[in-house]
C-alpha cells in the first residue's frame, strides 16, 4: 500500500526560526503554521465527530429500546396518618387520574375524599341510611367505571359513582370530587324478604347496571337495570328485571360480574367457582363449575382482568393464576387456566387490575406486594411492604398508588412501569392470548380500544424475514456464484469487460422498481404460469446441457467460429428457447394433469396419477437406475462390445428404461399403499392448493434478482484474484480446467465466496420495498412456498408511521430495527474480516 | 463421445456456469426492456376500437375503448366465471378493454373474450377526451353548447370548433391555477404569518394595543387583496363553465360534459403515424412537466421529480463536506493502527445496514428528538402544530446523507490512497505545510474520486424509498418545497418523490389497473436517471484509474 504518513517528514514539525522560508516572511509563515495546526485539529475534531455521529445510530436505537427491558420502579414519596375514628375499617380505596385525590370508603359507609399528598380531608359524606340499618357488604365495579355499591342489612343496596371535575381557576389545577347516585338517591330494594346482604357484586356500563347479591339466608339474587333513554325528554329511566340463581353447594366467598355484564362468577368455600351466563337477565344459565385449587387452599381474592375475558384468582396458599374464557368446539365458553404467576408465601389479600393494560397488582397477608403482567407472563416488580397492609388504590394511569395499613398509616407511592407487556417470553415465546384456543406466536400490534391485548411476538415476522431471505438466496446464490465462476475463470476478457459492469448496474436499480414489477407484473405472471415456471426451473439445466451437448457434436468448422470464453453468449438463444418451450408447455401440462386450474388440482390430478403412477415412478427412478446401469460391470462388459459411441449410449438408455419399467411396476402397489393410503383418487379428492398471489416464489425471484449483483461482484473479485500461477501449475500437472476450478480455484477463493454470500444475506434480510410490495404482508407462520409473509423491515415500514411516540409498540419497532442493524452489521463484519484475511493470504502467495 | 465421458470431462458444468451468467444478463436486460417498452408505450396515442359484442346474458352490445392488454385464458377458468364456450379450443384470447367513461359505467375496464366478438373496427370519428375527473371519455362528438344553447356548426366544422373551445378553456384554466397557486398561496402564507406573529406576542406577553392594531391593519390589507383576487377568480370561473359538449358513448346514450373538465382531446384513429409521434412527444412533455391528476393516477409527475431533485441536492450539500472531512481524517491525519482499521471496517459495513434502519433512526432522532426540540425553542407560536417536529424534506435529506455517508467516505479514501507518495513528498519538499499539500494538491487530484463517491451517493439516494416513507415523503404535497414566498426554501415541508410515487400509485391507489402504465413510465424515468448517474460514475472511476496508473508508472 502506498500509504504515506507525511506528518513524520521533518518539514512539518520543524522550528519556524530555523526554516529558511519562514525567515523570509515571518508573519505569513506563522499564519500558515497556525492554519496548518488549526486544520489538523479541526479535521481531527470533525472527522472524529462524524464517526461518532455514525455510531450514534446504534446508541440511539439502543437508548430507545432500553426502557422496554427496564423493570418497574416503586418509590414511596409520602407517608401520613389519617385522622379517623379507629373503630371503622376501610372497605375500599380509589384514586383519580391526576393522582391528587383519593377516595376511602369505611365500614360504616362513610365516603371520604382526601388529598393523596398530605391526607387532608377534602369532603366526607355519610350514606343516607334508614335508622338501625348498617352496611353489611361492599363491592366495586370495573375500575374504569368508578362505580361501587353498599349492601345493607335490610336487603337494600346503594349504588354510587365517584367523579372528578377539573377546573383551572387562576391557572392552577383544581380537582373537585363528587359522588353520584345513578340509580336514585334512595336505597334500591334487592331482596323482597328484607334479609341482610352478605355479599354483593355490581357492574355498570352505558347500557345499564347489574347487581348480584347473596342474602344472609343463602339465596343468590340477580337484579339488573337496563337503561332506557327517552327520546323526547332528557331523562333516563331504568327497566328492572330480576332472577334468583341456584345457590352453590358451599358458602359464597366472592361474587364477580364481568365488564359486559354477560358472565357471573360465584366463588364459594373450597375454592369452587360457579360460572353463570347472565346475558339474559331474567334467565341466567349455569355453565360450568370448576375447582381452582387442588391443594385444598381457599380462594382469597378474585378480580376481573381488563377486557372482561379473564379472571384473576388468588388463594390462601399464595398462588396467583389467570383463568380465561375459551370457546370450545361446541361453541360454549369455558374457563380455562391460562397461567400461574410467581407465588406468594401468604394468602393473597387483594388483586387490583390495571385500568387499561393487561397487568395487575396483588399483595398478601404478609405485606408482600407485586406487579404482574399476564401477556408477558412476568413479575414486573416484587417488594416487601409493611406488614398489615389492608387496602390499595391504583391510579387510572397506573403511575401511582396509595396503600393503607391496619394502623391507619397511609403511603403514597409513585410507580414507574411503562412497558410491562414486554418480556423475553412475550417477544419470542408462544403466548396464550385471550380468546385464543391455544398458545401461539402472533403479531398484532394495535387496535382501537383499551381492552385489546397487544400481541408483540417477533417470531412470525422474524420467521417471515428468514423465509424471504431463504428463497431469495435459493435463487441468487447458485446463479451469482456460478456466474462469478464463469466470468472470472472462463470468460473472454472482452466479454468480461461489458458483463461485469452490466451486472453491477443491476445493483443500482432502485428496489422500489423491482418491488413494483414483482407485485404487479411478476405475481400475476407467476399465478397464470405457475406450472410453466416450475417446468422452467427444472427444464433450464436440462435444456442447457442438451444445447451444449449438441454444440459439441457440431462440425469443427462451425465450432471454431466462436472462440473459447463466449459460451455465455452462445447459450442466450438456448435459454430463450428453453424458456419459451417450458412456458408453452406449462398450460398444456396444467390442463393435462390438473384440469386447467392448478389451485383446484385434486379432482383431476388424483385420477391422472392413479392412471399413470407406474410411469411417474419409472420416470423418477430413471436417473438413479441409469447411473446403476452405467456402473454395473456385467452390463458394461456386454455394452462395450458394441461398435460406436452412439450405439453404446442407446444400449445403456434402453437397458435403463427397461429396468425402470420393471422396477416401477413392482413398486407401484407398494407406493400406492405407503403414500396414498392405498387409493390415489380418494387421497387427492377435493384437494386444493392454498395459493396467495404474492407469495414466496415471487419474493424469491425478485429479491434474488436484487441480491445477485452483490454476491456476484464480491465473489467474482475473489475468484479473479486467485493467483494465476496456482491455476497454471494445476493445468500444467494435467488437471482439466474443471478439476483445476474445483480443487484449486474455488478452494482458494472460498472465504471470498463465503463473505459474498454473507453480504448478500445481509442485503436480503434488510430489503424493505421488495417484500413490502411483493408479499401480502400478513404475519403468518407458514412454510408453504405458495404463501406470503411479513418481514421485520416491511413491518417497520407499515407500522412505524402510525405508532405513538414512546409507546411500547414504538419501542418494539425500534427493537426490530435494532435486530436488523445488529444482524446485518454482524454478518457484514464477519464477511469483511474474512475478506481481509483472504487478501493477506493472496498477497503472501 | 460417450455421455459418461462428457460428464467426466467437466465441460457440462462449465456450460452450466456460463448459463448462469447468461441468465443473469437476460434478467437485467429483460427487466430494462420490459420497463422501457411498457413505459414508452404509455405515451403512444393508441387506436380506439369499436366492438360488437355478445355479453354474458347473450345480448349484443357495442363497446368502445382501447385494447389495453390481451392474454390466453384456459376454458376452465372462463367456465368457472360463468361463460359458455363452445368449440374445441382449450385456450381463448381475452382482451382487457379500457372503456373509460367512469362516470357512466362506473368501471374503467371491461374483459372481452375473443369468441364473443362479432365485429371489430376502428372508426375514424371516435374521440378520446382526457378529462380532469372520471378518466377518459370515448365516444362520438355530437354537438357543442354555449351558455346552454346549441352552437350551430356543420358536422365537418364540429371538431375544429371543439378544439378551439378546448384551447380557450385551457388558457382560462391556466389563469385560474396561476391565481390559486401564486396569488392566493401568497396571501394565505401572509395570513398564516400574521397568525403566528399574534400567537408569539401572546406567548411573550407583548400583545399590546398598538401591536394588535398593527396586526389588524396588516390583516386588513391581506383581506382586501384576497377579495380582489377572489373576485377575479369568480369571473374566470364563470367564463370557464360557459361551454359544454355532448358525445355519444358506447351505450348509445348522449352525455354532456362541460369544457371545464377537458384537459385535451384527440381523434387517434384519424391521426397519421407522424401526428401520433407529435402527440407522443407532447404527452412525454406533459408527463414530466405537469401536476398529477385524479389521485396521482393521471397527469404528470413534475412535483415528484422536483421533490426528488431537491432532496438529493440538499443531501449532496450535506454529505460531501462530512464525507470528505471524515475520509481525510481517516486517511491523512489519523494514526494508522488497529483502531483506524476497525473504524474503516465499521464505516464500510454501515453501507450494508438496511436502509429502513436509517429511516427508523431518522424518525426517532431527527424528527421527534431534534425537530421536537427545535419547535419548542424556535417555533413555540406554532405549537401544538409541529414545524420541524414532523417529517419533512430536511430530515429526509439528513437521513439519506447519513445513509450515503459511507459511500462517500469509502470512495474518497480510495481516491486519497491512490495519490502517489511522490506528489505529497514533492509538495512538502517545496515547503508547503501539510494542510497546504492537502488543499492544493491531494484533494484536487482526488476530486474525481470524491465526485464518483458523490454520484454513487446521489444515485443511491434517488432510488431509496423505505427510509423516506418514515421521514418525509407524502403521496400528494400541496406545495413544492421551493416557492416565491419568503424564505423561499421551506425545509420543513413534506415532498413528493418518484420512488414513493411508484409505490403509492402502484399499490395504494384505488384504480391500480388504469394507473399501471403511468407507474411504468415513472419507473422508466427513475431507472434512466439512476443508470445514467451510475454510468457517469463508472466512467469517471475508470478514467481516474488510468490517470494515476500513468502517474505511478
Amino acid at each position: 500500500m502506498s500509504q504515506s504518513d507525511p506528518s513524520s517528514s521533518p518539514n512539518m514539525n520543524s522550528d519556524p526560526a530555523t526554516n529558511p522560508l519562514g525567515q523570509s516572511n515571518g508573519f505569513y509563515f506563522r499564519f500558515r503554521m497556525l492554519l496548518d495546526k488549526f486544520m489538523r485539529y479541526g479535521v481531527a475534531f470533525g472527522g472524529i465527530s462524524i464517526i461518532i455521529a455514525i455510531t450514534l445510530i446504534f446508541v440511539y436505537l439502543l437508548l430507545v429500546v432500553f426502557p422496554i427491558f427496564h423493570g418497574a420502579e416503586l418509590d414511596n414519596t409520602k407517608e401520613y396518618k389519617l385522622d379517623i375514628e379507629p373503630t371503622t375499617k376501610t372497605l375500599f380505596m380509589a384514586m383519580e387520574e391526576q393522582n391528587e385525590v383519593a377516595l376511602r370508603v369505611t365500614s360504616s359507609g362513610e365516603m371520604i375524599f382526601f388529598d393523596t399528598q398530605d391526607g387532608s380531608v377534602i369532603t366526607r359524606q355519610e350514606p343516607d341510611l334508614p335508622k338501625g340499618v348498617t352496611v353489611t357488604s361492599f363491592a366495586n365495579a370495573d375500575p374504569a367505571e368508578a362505580t361501587f355499591v353498599l349492601g345493607l342489612s335490610n336487603g337494600h343496596a346503594m349504588v354510587y359513582q365517584h367523579r372528578y371535575k377539573v377546573t383551572f381557576p387562576d391557572d392552577k389545577r383544581l380537582i373537585t370530587p363528587k359522588l353520584l347516585m345513578p340509580l336514585g338517591e334512595s336505597p334500591i330494594l334487592i331482596d323482597t324478604q328484607d334479609e341482610a346482604i352478605s355479599h354483593i357484586a355490581v357492574q355498570s356500563n352505558e347500557e345499564g347496571y347489574s347487581l348480584v347479591a347473596e342474602t344472609a339466608d343463602k339465596r343468590l339474587m340477580l337484579v339488573s337495570f337496563a337503561k332506557e333513554e327517552s327520546l323526547l325528554e332528557d331523562s333516563v329511566t331504568f327497566e328492572r328485571s330480576e332472577a334468583e340463581l341456584p345457590y352453590p353447594a358451599t358458602d359464597i366467598t366472592h361474587l364477580l360480574i364481568d365488564k359486559d355484564q354477560r358472565e357471573l362468577y360465584v366463588a364459594s368455600a373450597g375454592s369452587n367457582i360457579t360460572f353463570f351466563d347472565i346475558q339474559e337477565k331474567s334467565d341466567p344459565k349455569l355453565l360450568q363449575h370448576i375447582l381452582i385449587s387442588d391443594s385444598g387452599a381457599e380462594l382469597t381474592a378474585l378480580a376481573s382482568l381488563t377486557g372482561g375475558i379473564s379472571i384473576l384468582v388468588g388463594t390462601s396458599d399464595g398462588q396467583l393464576a389467570q383463568w380465561s374464557l375459551v370457546r370450545q368446539e361446541n361453541n360454549q365458553e369455558q374457563l380455562v387456566k391460562f397461567r400461574e404467576f410467581e407465588s406468594h408465601n401468604a394468602a393473597i389479600r387483594q388483586i387490583i387490575p390495571e385500568f387499561s393494560r393487561k397487568g395487575f397488582l396483588a399483595f398478601d397477608d404478609d405485606g408482600q406486594f407485586g406487579i404482574y403482567h399476564t401477556t408477558a407472563e412476568q413479575t414486573v416488580i416484587r417488594k416487601q411492604l409493611t406488614k398489615g397492609l389492608e387496602q390499595l388504590a391504583l391510579s387510572p394511569r397506573a403511575s401511582a398508588m396509595v396503600t393503607l395499613t391496619n394502623n391507619e398509616q397511609i403511603s403514597f407511592w409513585k410507580i414507574d412501569n411503562e412497558h410491562p407487556e414486554i418480556s423475553w417470553s412475550s417477544l419470542w415465546g408462544k403466548v396464550w392470548y385471550e380468546s385464543y384456543p391455544e398458545p401461539d406466536y402472533i403479531w398484532q400490534s394495535s387496535s382501537a380500544d383499551n381492552d385489546f391485548e397487544p400481541k408483540f411476538s417477533l417470531v412470525p415476522i422474524s420467521f417471515g424475514t428468514l423465509k424471504a431471505a431463504f428463497y431469495a438466496m435459493l435463487i441468487a446464490v447458485p446463479l451469482a456464484i456460478m456466474g462469478a465462476i464463469f466470468t472470472a475463470q472462463f470468460m473472454s476478457p472482452t466479454m468480461r469487460k461489458t458483463v461485469k459492469p452490466s451486472i453491477e448496474i443491476m445493483e443500482a436499480l432502485p428496489t422500489v422498481i423491482l418491488g413494483f414489477l414483482a407485485g404487479l407484473w411478476l405475481a400475476p405472471f407467476v399465478e397464470s404460469n405457475l406450472i410453466g415456471i416450475f417446468l422452467m426451473l427444472l427444464g433450464m439445466p436440462i435444456g442447457i446441457l442438451l444445447a451444449s451437448y449438441l454444440w459439441q457434436h457440431l462440425p469443427q468448422r462451425i465450432r471454431f467460429v466462436v472462440p473459447d470464453g463466449w459460451e455465455g453468449a452462445l447459450l442466450i438463444p438456448a435459454i430463450f428457447l428453453t424458456g419459451w418451450i417450458t412456458l408453452t408447455l406449462g398450460p398444456i401440462v396444467e390442463l393435462w394433469w390438473f384440469g386447467g386450474d392448478v389451485t383446484q388440482y385434486g379432482n383431476h390430478f388424483g385420477p391422472w396419477l392413479d392412471h399413470n403412477l407406474w410411469f411417474v415412478i419409472t420416470a423418477l427412478l430413471f436417473p438413479i437406475l441409469y447411473l446403476f446401469v452405467v456402473r454395473a460391470k456385467p452390463i458394461q462388459q456386454q455394452v462395450s462390445r458394441l461398435s460406436s459411441d452412439g450405439l453404446r449410449n442407446a444400449a445403456n438408455l434402453s437397458i435403463a428404461i427397461v429396468v425402470c419399467l420393471i422396477v416401477g411396476k413392482l413398486l407401484t402397489p407398494v407406493i400406492e399403499s405407503a403414500f396414498f393410503d392405498g387409493d390415489v383418487v380418494a387421497y387427492f379428492k377435493d384437494a386444493t392448493l392454498a395459493f396467495d398471489q404474492r407469495n414466496s416464489i415471487v419474493v424469491g425471484l425478485a429479491m434474488g434478482f436484487a441480491v445477485i449483483p452483490t454476491i456476484f461482484s464480491i465473489a467474482e473479485d475473489a475468484l479473479f484474484a486467485v493467483p494465476k500461477h496456482l491455476i497454471q501449475g494445476s493445468l500444467a500437472l494435467g488437471a482439466t480446467p474443471w478439476q483445476t476450478l474445483i480443487r484449486v480455484v474455488i478452494l482458494t477463493a472460498s472465504p471470498g465466496i463465503f463473505s459474498a454470500v454473507m453480504i448478500g444475506l445481509g442485503r436480503a434480510v434488510g430489503e424493505t420495498m421488495i417484500v413490502l410490495m411483493a408479499t401480502g404482508n400478513t404475519p403468518v407462520m407458514d412454510f408453504s412456498i405458495f404463501q406470503g409473509m411479513r418481514t421485520l423491515s416491511a413491518n417497520i415500514a407499515v407500522e412505524m408511521p402510525e405508532s405513538e411516540v414512546d409507546s411500547t409498540h414504538y419501542r418494539v419497532l425500534f427493537l426490530a430495527a435494532l435486530v436488523l442493524f445488529a444482524f446485518t452489521f454482524f454478518f457484514n463484519t464477519l464477511a469483511e474480516i474474512v475478506r481481509q484475511r483472504l487478501r493477506r493470504k493472496y498477497s503472501s502467495l | 463421445m460417450q455421455i459418461r465421458d462428457w460428464f467426466k470431462s467437466g465441460n457440462p458444468w462449465i456450460w452450466l456456469n456460463a448459463a448462469a451468467v447468461s441468465a443473469s444478463l437476460i434478467m437485467v436486460f429483460g427487466l430494462l426492456v420490459l420497463i422501457m417498452v411498457r413505459g414508452m408505450g404509455y405515451f403512444w396515442p393508441s387506436d380506439v376500437t369499436e366492438i360488437q359484442y355478445i355479453d354474458k346474458q347473450g345480448q349484443e352490445v357495442k363497446l368502445i375503448g382501447e385494447i389495453w392488454d390481451e392474454e390466453e385464458v384456459s376454458k376452465q377458468t372462463l367456465t368457472d366465471n360463468g361463460y359458455k364456450i363452445e368449440g374445441p379450443l382449450d385456450y381463448v384470447t381475452r382482451y382487457l378493454l379500457k372503456v373509460g367513461n367512469r362516470d357512466i359505467y362506473g368501471n374503467d375496464f371491461r374483459l372481452v373474450i375473443q369468441p364473443f366478438i362479432k365485429k371489430k373496427e376502428i372508426p375514424d370519428d371516435l374521440v378520446v377526451v382526457v378529462r380532469r375527473e372520471w378518466g377518459n371519455l370515448y365516444g362520438y362528438l355530437t354537438g357543442i353548447k354555449e351558455n346552454g344553447q346549441p352552437v350551430q356548426v356543420s358536422d365537418a366544422e364540429l371538431w375544429n370548433e371543439f378544439q378551439k373551445r378546448t384551447d380557450r378553456v385551457e388558457e382560462l384554466h391556466d389563469q385560474i391555477v396561476e391565481i390559486q397557486k401564486s396569488d392566493i398561496g401568497e396571501i394565505n402564507h401572509e395570513i398564516e404569518k400574521l397568525r403566528l406573529k399574534r400567537r408569539s406576542y401572546e406567548l411573550d406577553n407583548e400583545l399590546t394595543e398598538e401591536n394588535l392594531a398593527e396586526l389588524d391593519r396588516e390583516r386588513k390589507i391581506q383581506d382586501d387583496l384576497y377579495a380582489v383576487v377572489q373576485q377575479r377568480l369568480n369571473e374566470l370561473n364563470k367564463l370557464i363553465v360557459r361551454d359544454s359538449f355532448s358525445a355519444q358513448v358506447q351505450t348509445g346514450q348522449i352525455t354532456e360534459v362541460s369544457f371545464e373538465k377537458v384537459v385535451k382531446a384527440y381523434k387517434p384513429n384519424q391521426m397519421s403515424w407522424f401526428t401520433k409521434l407529435g402527440t407522443y412527444f407532447a404527452n412525454i412533455w406533459e408527463f414530466v412537466s405537469d401536476e398529477p391528476r385524479e389521485a396521482n393516477t393521471e397527469g404528470g409527475v413534475f412535483p415528484a421529480i422536483f421533490g426528488t431533485v431537491m432532496m438529493v441536492i440538499i443531501m449532496a450539500v450535506l454529505v460531501t463536506p462530512l464525507g470528505v472531512i471524515a475520509a481525510v481524517y481517516l486517511r491523512e491525519y489519523a494514526k494508522q493502527g488497529p483502531l483506524t482499521r476497525t473504524i474503516r471496517i465499521a464505516v464500510n459495513n454501515l453501507a450494508g445496514v438496511p436502509s429502513i434502519v436509517y429511516g427508523v433512526f431518522g424518525l426517532g432522532f431527527f424528527v421527534y428528538f431534534l425537530g421536537g426540540n427545535i419547535d419548542r425553542l424556535f417555533f413555540p407560536e406554532a405549537l401544538p402544530a409541529p414545524t420541524f417536529g414532523t417529517p419533512g424534506i430536511m430530515w429526509s435529506s439528513l437521513t439519506l446523507a447519513i445513509l450515503t455517508l459511507p459511500v462517500v467516505i469509502v470512495a474518497t479514501e480510495e481516491g486519497l490512497s491512490r495519490i502517489p507518495r511522490s506528489i505529497r513528498e514533492g509538495s512538502l519538499a517545496l515547503g508547503a505545510t501539510k494542510f497546504e499539500t492537502l488543499w492544493r494538491t491531494v484533494i484536487p487530484m482526488s476530486s474525481p474520486a470524491i465526485m464518483t463517491g458523490l454520484i454513487l451517493a446521489v444515485a443511491r439516494a434517488a432510488g431509496e424509498v423505505a427510509p423516506l416513507m418514515l421521514v418525509g415523503v407524502v403521496k400528494l404535497a400541496p406545495s413544492l418545497p421551493l416557492d416565491g414566498n419568503a424564505p423561499f426554501l421551506h425545509l420543513d415541508r413534506k415532498f413528493m418523490h418518484l420512488g414513493f410515487h411508484i409505490y403509492d400509485v402502484g399499490f395504494q391507489s384505488p384504480n391500480v389497473e388504469a394507473a399501471r402504465p403511468l407507474v411504468y413510465a415513472t419507473s422508466l424515468l427513475l431507472v434512466l436517471v439512476i443508470i445514467a448517474l451510475n454510468l457517469v460514475a463508472i466512467q469517471i472511476r475508470n478514467r481516474l484509474r488510468e490517470k494515476y496508473r500513468a502517474l505511478e508508472g
